[in-house]
């Protein structure tokens, strides 16, 4: 085998500035999206994840901006997620430089759209995203089960994440962007009980998000969550660790990454 | 007389070719990079790149639609023309995507789906098991001949994949760097003014951008 397991780090854009961990490291500079993506991209990350959480159109346009920029200066494969609902938010986002997008809410609000999008611009660029809690425990006979929750994890959907992963790739997800809700932000590492259960449901590639707090966490996704590639944020925005760091420890540990 | 453009790169409508033109003009900023699918602004270009994403039914229909299939061939007899992803796809004889679908034939090698193959032997499909389809992410391409695309890239360099269907290397004569993914795939192929890649070089970072350099510097001779 020798094709290399990802890492993904994330921004979190709001209004053109990264708002996720970075704004108490440096003011000044630290929170520009296309330097944070350009000091990535020298350190080894495999793509770069760009979650636009604005909510006002002028910010969707400062957006459009930002990925333009960061696609002519960051030469690796580039997410953008947020705010797509229709067939002309992803083509504006390819046209402005983007190799992916993700579709999160509107897909549970209509199905269709996916399979829309997948027919017209091609499977590989559609990454449906999936926030999943648990909400059975795993007992001796069973995984557990999860369930979407939409609004940040607020509401629940009554869909069952595993189900809903195969019915997303059904319709022509070419990926899953997987975070567990329950571990978001919490630093303990990946709910990797889910990762298995949806990476094993699924046939395409799957990307743990949610919990990573140190370096083993990136380790447990793929030897534990059988996860393709995976995500985290604030491990290197706040400078505790570089995507090298990870890739070296990763690679002491048998997992095939590319340095 | 139409002014004629150092690079020409193919738009037949289909997905995102400004990562192409953008790698281009990154690594070659005094180069004209001209996209569209005028065939007199890309037969008088210096050089031309055939990008693709998507289905290639619907990307070998634009290409026929605009007339373009024509004009490949003739581009491909003069002058160093590049072709990616799909659009190395769309140079072979025949793909088995889109319900089966005629190419260009500019290489006599035919286009398979990965789930296809990796059913064909109980061997081979216990060992394949877990791949997922789409091939995607970083993968090492072996050296297979010297080709001037090569240069100042190691063998054995990992470049960017994403794609579902596939050229198999074992009787490809064309082929000048092999991936593994299940099954050998032929990733880069050359013959003549001719080179074409499976994965993006243009989002490939340091090796796909150094490749696309040694493009723009070729002189169609290998």
């Amino acid at each position: 085998m020798s094709l290399a397991k990802r890492i993904i780090p994330c921004l979190d854009v709001d209004n053109g500035r990264v708002v996720k961990g970075v704004q108490f490291v440096d003011i000044r500079d630290a929170g520009d999206p296309v330097e944070i993506a350009r000091r990535y991209n020298e350190q080894g990350a495999d793509e770069i994840t760009f979650l636009d959480i604005t909510a006002s159109h002028e910010g969707r346009d400062t957006t459009v901006k930002t990925v333009e920029k960061m696609a002519s200066e960051v030469f690796i494969p580039l997410t953008v997620g947020g705010g797509i609902r229709e067939c002309q938010d992803i083509r504006r986002m390819l046209n402005a430089g983007a190799d992916k997008v993700g579709i999160n809410t509107a897909a549970i609000h209509n199905p269709d759209f996916v399979q829309e999008a997948a027919t017209r611009f091609g499977s590989q660029c559609i990454v449906v995203a999936i926030d999943a809690k648990q909400v059975e425990p795993a007992t001796d006979k069973h995984a557990g089960r999860w369930e979407i929750f939409t609004h940040g994890g607020r509401k629940p959907t009554g869909i069952d994440a595993v189900e809903w992963a195969v019915k997303m790739t059904n319709f022509g997800a070419g990926e899953i962007l997987l975070t567990s809700m329950d571990q978001d932000g919490v630093k303990k590492g990946f709910d990797v009980g889910l990762t298995r259960a949806v990476s094993e449901a699924v046939s395409v590639p799957v990307i743990a998000s949610g919990g990573v707090g140190n370096l083993q966490h990136l380790v447990e996704g793929i030897t534990e969550g059988h996860a393709d590639a995976v995500l985290a944020a604030s491990i290197f925005h706040f400078g505790e660790y570089t995507v090298g760091d990870a890739k070296k420890y990763m690679a002491e540990r048998g997992i095939e990454v590319r340095v | 007389m139409t002014k004629s453009v150092d690079v020409a790169v193919i738009d037949y409508g289909m997905g995102n070719l400004h990562s192409v033109s953008k790698a281009l003009q990154h690594i070659s900023p005094s180069s004209h990079i001209w996209v569209g699918d005028d065939p007199d602004m890309i037969k008088n270009a210096d050089r031309v790149v055939y990008p693709g994403v998507g289905a290639i039914g619907d990307c070998i229909g634009e290409v026929r639609k605009r007339g373009l299939d024509q004009v490949i061939l003739e581009v491909a007899k003069t002058k160093p023309l590049l072709g990616i992803c799909v659009g190395m796809q769309g140079m072979m004889s025949h793909s088995a995507e889109s319900g089966g679908v005629d190419c260009l034939g500019l290489f006599p090698d035919h286009v398979e789906f990965f789930s296809e193959a990796f059913k064909q032997t109980t061997a081979l499909a216990a060992a394949t098991n877990n791949l997922k389809v789409p091939h995607m992410g970083w993968n090492r391409v072996a050296k297979q001949q010297y080709h001037p695309l090569w240069n100042n890239i190691e063998d054995g360099a990992r470049f960017y994949f994403v794609h579902s269907y596939f050229v198999a290397a074992n009787n490809c004569a064309s082929a000048v760097g092999v991936t593994e993914y299940g099954v050998p795939i032929t990733a880069m192929l050359a013959r003549d003014n001719i080179f074409a890649v499976q994965f993006h070089p243009e989002k490939s970072h340091k090796d796909g951008l150094q490749l696309l350099s040694n493009f723009m510097q070729w002189d169609g001779t290998s």
